[in-house]
């Protein structure tokens, strides 16, 4: 029975606590023991089994009482991004060493209201600065999946890891993630999950670690795209406590899952034919045309001419802000402290220790971007092709709705393999854009390849059209009938 | 015609250039970009919140009452209004900047150039142009002096609103920076903008100076920085003009340098030259959105604005007749300047100007009051002001009247009542004051009628003395000179 409770995504587990087949408090013990029985898969840095089974002993008197919210009852993962109020808060990073906020985002303030339970933080990468989740002080995160007939750990990319992770060894219904260039996107696509990032302002950044603030959005990262769209509704919001945070309404998300595309227009851009990119990859972009076509939807070949800027844009911005994001870390309030003779000594020592490899390098590279007698090539040349590449998209979108393309370039790969920064930039090359020009995106599982590892297929949609892009997706899913599991070899 | 301003040094002449950047905190009950309070001297560490603190996750967002405040102060120095303006990240380290980066605004400030006018001492006035205004966010506080080998941080000033006001480089003299600091400190305090406070570090002033031969391109300027107060500028000024005259002048050249103001020794210091300049790398802020100011909104605080102490000044003059620089001295304040009307106001105001300008003045500072607890009202002046134009009183008697209005702070007609002060202006009785002081002094009424005519000041002192001075002076002299001629 537990075993079962865990396959459970949002929309079964509420219908189940709604039926009372089983408690909040059932369910919760349920991920609890998975959670115990999965940690070779390091998905988690703190578990909070004492607060879960207490929210969910609350979330049981609030469904007996007839105040159930609607994610009453349903144990969530939150990545270590987000700041929870006196649990553990790390980024992944050595630096935040013991910081536990006395505030909580708004984001997971969103879940708590609407009845959620936490589980525990899951790992990332450091400050989310990464795509393979290689990059935490707390060790890397493995893939559930594997490849066929191979045992060598994959990695489950990143910076999101541990959400996609979690969501698909059912180590949690569903779990928060961040998307700075893709850190949603990406690994959802590595582990056969969902993950959408929304418009830029439909959810509050406030209280979640920045690293680029000008490009992040939380989002979900769920079993299915109906989960999605039911967790999203939850996260998103004006926030006045950011003001980048959008006052527009929230639909109801799941309300607009049809699956019906008739009239809809599917642009397939171009120039995200890359070279070198696999076959398969090709194969299943097509596929997922077909599919889109099949739900009535008109597909047509559209330009986005500036695409191939997007990926030196964005490894400007993003450390530029990162560099300027980052420096809060001194050791003088909080976290880490090393000290010193004096203040930069200790500034040094702190920083030295407390960072990891590539978050010094994006500090540095952000620096240098900044200094004078650079910012003009550099970053402000970097803010133009911003606008380039939202500009591309303004135009394509005066003719189609929504875009489709692959989310990576690969599948995921082994741990160590990519062992060169650029090259591990490189995986972000699809997935970027959208952070650039601040539009919603997801990524949904198409099919495994042919070492059968899971494929995702990315859909990009106007500005506040989360509604149209989950529709797009939901179209994908039913097509897809993406039903794969990984074999459970973490379990002793 | 010589320009006074002109420093005689050995090999010639030399002119002072100096352009002022004030930090003005912004009246304002909470900060810059969070609720926290701003109350002056609370205990360290006691008014932060998360957000100045710099804690993870924290966002800023703009106070609106701190952007009416920067308007209307921008308004007040007839400056332009930036409708859209940026705020920009300022990235340095240190342990009293909790979030590693001030935010401030560089390239897109709210308030563009404007004016203030100096009211010189000959009645002239002088323009200095502003350059700029803009608002940012005020650093904690280090105190190295708490523990041996310790420095201890109190971030209660973190995150407090600040307006940097920047001058043109068009001041020429240690007194018109000091009349500039002044006078900005006159609008900002009739706007409500700013306390003025200098001695509780609400203003600040770093000071740019430099040295030309008189016509010459500008010089090597140095910065120095965080003068707490009139006087320190103006003797930081002097000191570092005739330091850099005297590098000049041995044939050396200035480097351009930031440099601290000792106010023990009273010279300057050499803080960081140039080279070890910050590099700061400004860039706009991600987490704000660019401030987009409603021009309808601007108008509204337009039409809010108070009587500034420029045109205050105008009208005192034109409708008081007082002389200009009396006006300027009297609206270097509100208050004075209200007690001026309330007092001149169907007087004779020159009369009413130069009893506040003098005695007045004299007493308030005697005894370290200013015009809202005075002893002595509008009121009380105003009625010693009748009995002196209705001849009850002299002139003189009424300085009398005045000291006893300040100690026993009653009205200026029970005193002249019960001292008897009340004016002999029957000629009668000053005839025979006269007659009896004439004929006491036979000796000198000959020396006088002899030629000595300087004598003539002599019988009148003798005659006011007689009366208790309170025989008209008019009619003394009158009759003493007919009493007198041959």
């Amino acid at each position: 029975m537990a075993g079962e409770l865990t396959k459970l995504g949002i929309a079964e587990a509420k219908a189940g606590l709604a039926a009372k087949d089983f408690s909040a408090v059932e369910l919760t013990s349920a991920f609890l023991d998975a959670m115990e029985g999965g940690r070779a898969l390091n998905a988690y840095i703190t578990e909070t089994p004492d607060l879960a089974l207490e929210q969910a002993a609350k979330s049981d008197a609030r469904i007996a009482a007839g105040e159930a919210g609607p994610l009453e009852g349903l144990p969530i993962g939150v990545k270590d991004l987000f700041c929870t109020r006196g649990v553990l808060t790390t980024a992944a990073s050595h630096i935040l060493d013991g910081f536990t906020p006395p505030y909580e985002s708004t984001v997971t303030s969103n879940l708590w209201r609407d009845g959620a339970v936490l589980l525990g933080k899951l790992n990332m990468d450091e400050f989310a600065m990464g795509g393979s989740n290689e990059n935490s002080y707390y060790g890397p995160v493995v893939n559930p999946w594997r490849r066929n007939g191979d045992t060598a750990a994959l990695v489950p990319g990143g910076s999101s890891g541990g959400s996609a992770a979690a969501v698909a060894a059912d180590l949690c219904v569903a779990a928060t993630g961040t998307d700075t260039g893709g850190s949603i996107r990406q690994p959802a696509a590595f582990t056969g999950t969902v993950g959408i990032k929304p418009t830029y302002g439909r959810c509050s950044r406030f209280g979640i670690v920045a690293f680029a603030s000008s490009l992040e959005q939380a989002g979900p990262m769920t079993k299915s795209v109906t989960d999605a769209a039911i967790l999203l509704g939850s996260m998103a919001g004006h926030d006045p406590h950011d003001s980048t945070s959008v006052p527009t309404p929230v639909p109801d998300y799941a309300a607009a899952l049809t699956g019906d595309l008739k009239g809809k227009k599917i642009g397939i851009p171009k120039e995200y034919r890359v070279d070198g990119m696999p076959a398969e990859i090709e194969a299943w972009w097509a596929k997922g045309a077909e599919w889109l076509r099949d739900a009535g939807a008109e597909v047509v070949e559209i330009s986005l001419p500036h695409t191939r800027h997007a990926l030196p844009a964005y490894y400007i911005v993003a450390p530029a802000e990162a560099s300027s994001n980052l420096a809060r870390y001194d050791g003088v309030r909080f976290g880490l402290r090393v000290p010193g003779k004096d203040l930069i000594e200790m500034y040094e020592n702190t920083r030295g220790e407390g960072f990891g490899p590539e978050v010094r390098r994006r500090i540095m590279i952000g620096t240098y971007v900044l200094s004078a007698g650079y910012y003009d090539a550099y970053y402000s040349r970097a803010q133009k092709l911003r606008r380039l590449i939202a500009n591309d998209f303004e135009t394509a979108f005066e003719t189609v709705d929504a875009v489709l393309a692959p989310t990576a370039p690969s599948a995921a790969f082994a741990s160590g393999e990519k062992a060169d920064p650029v090259s591990m930039y490189l995986l972000d090359v699809f997935t970027v854009t959208a952070n650039l020009a601040g539009l919603p995106a997801m990524s949904v599982p198409a099919g495994l390849s042919d070492q059968g590892l899971p494929m995702g297929l990315q859909v990009i949609g106007k500005p506040f059209d989360e509604a149209g892009v989950l529709n797009v997706g939901f179209a994908l899913e039913r097509a897809a009938a993406f039903k794969a599991k990984p074999a459970a070899w973490w379990r002793a | 015609m010589s320009n006074p301003n002109l420093i005689q040094g050995a090999t010639g002449e030399w002119e002072m250039v100096i352009g002022l950047e004030v930090h003005a905190q912004v009246t304002s009950n909470a900060k810059l970009f969070s609720g926290a309070a701003t109350t002056f001297g609370a205990e360290p560490n006691s008014q932060v919140s998360t957000v100045d603190a710099g804690f993870p996750g924290m966002l800023p967002v703009i106070n609106r009452y701190c952007v009416e405040q920067a308007v209307r102060t921008g308004l007040g120095l007839k400056a332009k209004i930036n409708l859209t303006s940026v705020f920009d990240r300022k990235n340095y380290f240190y342990a009293d900047l909790p979030n590693g980066y001030q935010i401030s605004q560089y390239k897109d400030p709210i308030v563009g150039e404007g004016r203030l006018i100096l009211d010189m001492k000959d009645g002239s006035t002088r323009e200095i142009g502003i350059t700029r205004l803009h608002l940012e966010q005020d650093a904690g506080k280090s105190m190295h002096d708490q523990h041996p080998n310790l420095t201890f941080v109190d971030l209660n000033r973190a995150g407090v609103a600040l307006m940097e006001i920047v001058s043109e480089p068009d001041m020429r003299s240690a007194e018109e920076a000091a009349l500039y600091l002044t006078k900005l400190r006159t609008v900002l305090r009739y706007l409500g903008t700013c306390d003025g406070n200098m001695e509780e570090g609400s203003m600040r002033a770093d000071v740019n100076v430099s040295v030309r031969r008189p016509g010459a391109e500008f010089g090597t300027r140095c910065e120095i920085k965080n003068v707490n107060s009139i006087r320190f500028v103006r003797a930081a000024i002097e000191y570092e003009a005739r330091r850099q005259i005297d590098i000049l002048e041995d044939g050396g050249k200035i480097d351009q340098e930031t440099r601290l103001f000792d106010s023990g020794k009273g010279v300057t210091r050499s803080m960081r030259s140039k080279e070890d300049a910050h590099d700061y790398r400004y860039f706009p802020d991600p987490d704000l959105l660019p401030l987009v100011l409603d021009a309808e909104w601007v108008a509204e605080i337009e039409k809010g604005l108070p009587e500034l102490p420029d045109e205050k000044k105008a009208r005192l003059v034109a409708d008081y007749g007082i002389k200009p620089y009396d006006a300027s001295v009297l609206v270097a304040e509100r208050e004075p300047a209200d007690f001026f009307e309330a007092v001149a106001k169907g007087r004779d105001p020159k009369l009413a100007a130069s009893w506040i300008m003098g005695d007045y003045f004299a007493m308030l500072n005697r005894l370290g009051k200013s015009v809202t607890d005075s002893p002595v009202s509008a009121k009380a002046l105003g009625e010693l002001i009748d009995l002196i134009a209705d001849d009850t009183i002299s002139g003189r008697i009424a300085k009398e009247v005045f000291e006893a209005m300040v100690e026993t702070g009653k009205a200026p007609g029970a005193i002249v009542e019960e001292k008897g002060l009340r004016q002999v202006t029957d000629t009668g009785a000053i005839e025979a004051a006269i007659d009896e002081v004439l004929a006491r002094n036979a000796d000198k009424v000959a020396e006088y009628r002899s030629g000595k005519d300087k004598l003539f000041g002599f019988f009148v002192g003798q005659v006011m003395k007689a009366t208790q001075g309170k025989a008209n002076p008019a009619a003394v002299n009158e009759i003493l000179k007919g009493k007198l001629s041959p």
